[in-house]
């Protein structure tokens, strides 16, 4: 019985990534916690610092300011000028948070994430819309070069967490 | 030669948005297999088969031979990886996201339990 429950939380909690369309990629993951709780530690900026920025991805973040309201703004500066900022477009506790990524430009995406609770637990799913496929190619581009030196990194701490 | 390989990926990323190519992919991932076959499986007309296989095909994920009167598909070699190596890229960050926010939330959980 023990065993039957532990593997299947361990099956819902697999983070899935799919390219939807060209311009459009959707992740999915589970929580045992209800929305609630999960909405709670992305909307506090105090709680969202300390899971957004895992030790793998190499980065530090300074400054964390996040009005996580309809029409309120965020911005994350990871030092030397890289900050990251947007909008929230739409802020519907505990179930739905759409915000802008407007640190590129013309080559914006929004991100809708929706709280879902689910026998017991809560499915997110993330949904990142680019404006174009070349917008959406340019962002993995760089995502890749970011992270790629870090995969070692993140296997280290995953071995420490065990 | 950057310029060419991003072409690619382009075309692979198309190929893969269709629901029927992805299985493709996968019944072909277990066994080459015939275009008739495919359609079979997957109740569908030949030339609508023979479509999906010549997108999979332009984008470098199946090579067809044909045998007789027989057109063969296999997986192709090469760019399905820089296709998952791009998910893999953007899986790994948000895994290790995730993994820190269960964290946070099994201390929330642990908070309330104890306040409440």
């Amino acid at each position: 019985m023990g065993d039957i429950t532990a593997s299947e939380a361990a099956a819902t909690k697999r983070t899935t990534v799919e390219r939807r369309s060209d311009r459009e990629i959707v992740v999915t993951r589970s929580f045992d916690a209800p929305a609630q709780l999960v909405f709670e530690a992305w909307s506090n900026p105090e709680l969202f610092q300390r899971w957004w920025v895992p030790k793998s991805m190499g980065m530090t973040l300074y400054a964390c300011e996040m009005d996580v309201r309809t029409g309120g703004t965020y911005r994350l500066n990871f030092g030397e000028g890289m900050d990251f900022f947007g909008r929230y477009i739409e802020v519907d506790p505990p179930s739905r948070i759409v915000w802008t990524n407007e640190e590129d430009g013309a080559n914006s995406s929004v991100t809708t994430v929706t709280f879902e609770e689910q026998d017991g637990g809560t499915l997110l799913v993330m949904s990142e819309l680019f404006p174009s496929k070349e917008a959406l190619d340019e962002s993995g581009t760089g995502a890749a070069e970011a992270t790629h030196e870090t995969f070692a990194q993140l296997d280290e701490v995953l071995v420490t967490l065990q | 030669m950057v310029q060419y390989a991003e072409v690619d990926l382009d075309a692979s990323f198309a190929a893969l948005a269709d629901g029927t190519r992805r299985g493709v992919l996968e019944q072909l991932g277990r066994a080459e297999s015939s275009i008739t076959d495919l359609a079979e499986k997957f109740d569908m007309t030949l030339t609508g088969m023979r479509k999906h296989v010549g997108i999979l095909e332009q984008a470098g994920l199946v090579t067809t031979e044909k045998v007789g009167r027989v057109r063969y598909c296999r997986i192709g070699a090469g760019r399905l990886d820089e296709v998952a190596a791009w998910i893999e890229t953007y899986h790994h960050l948000w895994d290790a996201r995730f993994s820190e926010l269960d964290k946070v939330i099994e201390q929330l959980k642990r908070k309330e339990q104890s306040d409440g």
